[in-house]
């Protein structure tokens, strides 16, 4: 069991890549940085697939249990007794996150396509980047990447996978923002870096809900814990598990690109194409949907999140596709249409199917990269043009591309036969059980999907040529091997790997479902389903699953017919069809339905309303405004009365007490003691008047009395 | 000579008074203190005067025996002013009796 129990490599090898181009890259050769960091890779991959098989073995020989856990140091939490708290439940609990890794199917499935993805887009990278300056930087990060993924894939408790998941987003900030010196690609590595930021804030605060309610943040823990428990919860607790499920799920929004948290999207395709490819195609923007699986055990009690994550997959997927219908950058488009497919994905989830989420993940994989590294591969024959107005006419002149391209477009689009086939009919059946509302709206964006894919195919390869100059046109050549050679594989997988999971009612036993079987058991239905009303025929629902895939098909065929109707003949000038018909929709769907001016009224208070911010920056400005002046100035009020009281009191002191009080009653005795003054004149002869004046008197009175 | 006026006692009390009278004013009024003591001298006689004319009134030698006794008392009294009117000369340099005010307030 030699890889199962050095798994801990895997995720080294591209860590010590990144390092080694940390310290020494600048220094090295633009092969050597190659060789190391693809070679890393590379050697991940072989390891992978070597824990993976030994993986099998371990499940044979230890049936109970779930999966192969391996720690290897303790990274928060200590015997010492000092960490324990206090669960919702009353028990006390002691927090504990290690640096363990758990490799169980869900995780293998994962491990195994985001090494061979990313071992694939390496070596495309190889040639793509090779006339770019800044060689090494990216090797680096991308292999940072790799390591922050698969330290989040491979993670068995949640704090392990939130480093990854941080890491990873960092690693989408600085290769969003490779060309930094371009101020639209560092504005959009912010801007994918704040919302990202915004859903891990919900992260953190599910994990801490699951922390207080189960004690324990290890993923084996949590699962059995609500497993056993399913049926005994109390309501309480049942709430407090759906508020942490919801937070989650907040979580999964900002980094698989959901409803209201999507906005970095498009705007990530600012970065390199194999960047495009790996982080918002392949690996990256698959976390959320590998976090709600993680967590389904979680989901399964808390139903009405399920609800919340199907209608906002649903959601998700609609809006994203009408946008991408009308983008004109090659790339754009993709990124909508990511967008959209990862709403397939949380609707699946949402409505139970969580297999078939997680196979579309898997399919979704392969055509998706293809189809970036085949548009990077286009940019590359035009000489950098994005625009699809400026393109047609490419598929004589750069067969590889062309082809393989081709094959992943009738892959997303669900021709029979293709990866994407098998694995989005699974999820529109499950989605129609559930509720056939859902099904609808998957259903109108799989036609959608269909339409602006072969839009993308006609305008670049099969409609008249519209290239600009002359000089680009004659420069317009195959892509080398380093980049076509990917392409090629992918188309391959692209095509049989939707054979790893055909269902049951086409004539396969879909391997993939019994592969995770035992990750995604419901308890709480096998509680429940005694109780529950008997389960619809097998005739009836054989019948409607093969409706449903006929009218899956249609819908693709449709697509396909409507592109060629509308682009098949797009010379130059050609217009567009939503556009001739309703400019206003036209309008409203090239410009994202202004979703991004919305937020910047709302939120960042970038726009101003006649001077006024408006929104949570407006508040906060008006807040400020506030504090300085009425706040601040009843402060300074204070003070000013103060200095009054003190003039006043210094005035009427001065003036009143001393002047009126004490020297009043000194210069008042002046005059008061004039009667007084008389007697000490001091002269003999007044003396001997008064005597006089005295004597006359008394001598009066005797005698006139 | 019946048709001359008869002096009486009320003339000898007039003029007693009236002396007494100017004497108190030259106390009050003069400024040489010499004159004040001379004033006083004339207050004692004036009452020597009136003592004479009610011992011929009544006809006793009491009112004249008194009148010598005040006279030897002037007589002293006077011999003790000039004393002390020496005194204030040689501390004043003045005989004026306005300054001596030493004890004005």
């Amino acid at each position: 069991m030699f890889f199962l129990s050095h798994i801990w490599l895997i995720p080294l090898l591209p860590a010590f890549g990144a390092t080694l181009m940390f310290f020494f890259g600048r220094k090295l050769q633009k092969k050597t940085v190659s060789a190391v960091c693809v070679g890393v890779i590379v050697l991940a991959f072989l390891m992978a697939c070597g824990a993976v098989w030994q993986y099998s073995d371990y499940a044979h020989a230890n049936p109970e249990k779930h999966g192969y856990e391996t720690t290897v140091y303790t990274w928060l939490g200590s015997d010492t007794g000092q960490l324990t708290y206090t669960t919702q439940a009353g028990t006390s609990a002691e927090f504990r996150a290690d640096a363990g890794f758990l490799l169980d199917p869900l995780s293998s499935i994962w491990l195994l396509f985001v090494t061979g993805v990313g071992m694939l887009i390496h070596i495309y990278s190889t040639g793509y980047m090779a006339h770019e300056g800044g060689y090494y930087r990216f090797f680096g990060y991308l292999n940072l990447f790799m390591f922050s993924m698969l330290t989040l894939i491979l993670a068995n408790n949640y704090v392990l996978m939130f480093v990854g998941w941080e890491g990873v987003g960092l690693c989408s900030y600085l290769l969003i923002g490779f060309y930094f010196h371009r101020k639209s690609a560092s504005n959009a590595a912010n801007k994918a870096f704040i919302v990202n930021r915004i859903g891990d804030a919900g992260f953190l605060l599910g994990m801490f809900f699951i922390a207080w309610i189960f004690g324990s943040l290890q993923f084996t823990e949590v699962t059995k814990l609500a497993r056993d428990g399913a049926g005994h919860f109390s309501a309480d607790t049942l709430t407090y598990i759906t508020a942490a499920t919801l937070l989650l799920f907040v979580g999964a929004c900002g980094k698989s690109a959901q409803l209201p948290l999507y906005v970095w999207l498009p705007d990530a395709m600012e970065g390199p194409t194999p960047v495009s490819a790996l982080i918002h195609a392949a690996t990256m923007v698959t976390a959320g949907v590998y976090m709600v699986a993680r967590s389904n055990a979680l989901f399964w009690l808390a139903p009405k999140s399920m609800t919340v994550v199907a209608i906002v997959g649903a959601l998700t997927a609609i809006f994203a596709a009408s946008i991408g219908l009308v983008q004109n950058d090659i790339k754009r488009v993709l990124a909508y249409s990511t967008v959209s497919q990862l709403g397939y994905m949380f609707l699946a989830l949402g409505v139970g199917a969580f297999a078939a989420g997680v196979f579309h993940v898997f399919t979704h994989a392969f055509f998706k990269a293809l189809l970036f590294l085949g548009a990077g591969s286009v940019i590359h024959a035009m000489s950098g043009e994005q625009d699809m107005r400026n393109m047609g006419d490419l598929a004589g002149k750069i067969p590889v591309t062309y082809r393989t391209m081709f094959i992943a477009t009738l892959a997303i689009a669900g021709i029979p036969g293709l990866a994407g086939f098998f694995s989005k009919d699974e999820i529109l059946w499950k989605a129609f059980q559930k509720s056939p509302a859902l099904w609808a709206i998957g259903f109108v964006t799989a036609l959608m999907t269909a339409l602006y894919m072969f839009r993308l195919v006609y305008l670049t390869f099969w409609s008249p040529s519209r290239v600009a100059s002359h000089d680009i046109e004659h420069h317009i050549h195959e892509s080398p091997k380093s980049m076509t050679g990917p392409l090629v594989v992918l188309a391959f997988f692209s095509i049989t790997a939707g054979y790893l999971g055909v269902s049951p009612s086409l004539g396969g036993s879909n391997y993939f479902e019994k592969f995770l079987e035992p990750v995604f058991v419901n308890k709480v239905e096998a509680t429940e389903a005694p109780a529950s009303s008997p389960a619809p025929s097998e005739e009836g629902s054989r019948g409607t699953e093969y409706l449903l895939m006929a009218l899956s098909v249609a819908a693709a065929g449709a697509g396909w017919y409507m592109a060629s109707r509308a682009y098949g003949n797009a010379g130059k000038g050609f217009s567009e069809p939503i556009a001739a018909a309703a400019p206003p929709v036209y309008n409203a769907l090239l410009n994202k339905y202004y979703v991004d001016e919305g937020y910047d009224y709302l939120f960042t208070g970038r726009r101003k309303l006649g001077g006024v911010r408006l929104g949570a920056m407006g508040l906060g400005e008006a807040s400020s405004w506030f504090d300085a002046n009425i706040v601040d100035g009843a402060v300074n009020a204070a003070g000013w009365m103060t200095r009054l009281t003190a003039t006043i009191s210094s005035w009427w002191d001065k003036w009143i007490i001393d002047g009126v009080g004490v020297n009043g009653i000194a210069y008042s005795m002046l005059p008061l003691s004039w009667l007084s003054r008389l007697f000490g004149l001091g002269l003999v002869q007044w003396y001997a008047l008064v005597m006089t004046a005295g004597l006359a008197g008394f001598v009066f009175y005797y005698v006139y009395h | 000579m019946d048709a001359m006026l008869h002096i009486s006692t009320l003339h000898y009390l007039v003029l007693g008074a009236a002396l007494f009278l100017l004497g108190v004013i030259g106390v009050l009024t003069r400024r040489n203190v010499v004159i004040v003591l001379m004033s006083i001298e004339l207050i004692l006689n004036a009452v020597n005067l009136n003592l004479v004319a009610f011992s011929r009134l009544w006809g006793g030698l009491h009112g004249q025996v008194f009148a010598i006794f005040v006279i030897t008392d002037a007589a002293a009294e006077a011999a003790v002013g000039l004393g002390i009117l020496i005194a204030f000369f040689r501390n004043k340099e003045t005989i004026n009796v306005d300054e001596v005010n030493l004890l004005k307030w």
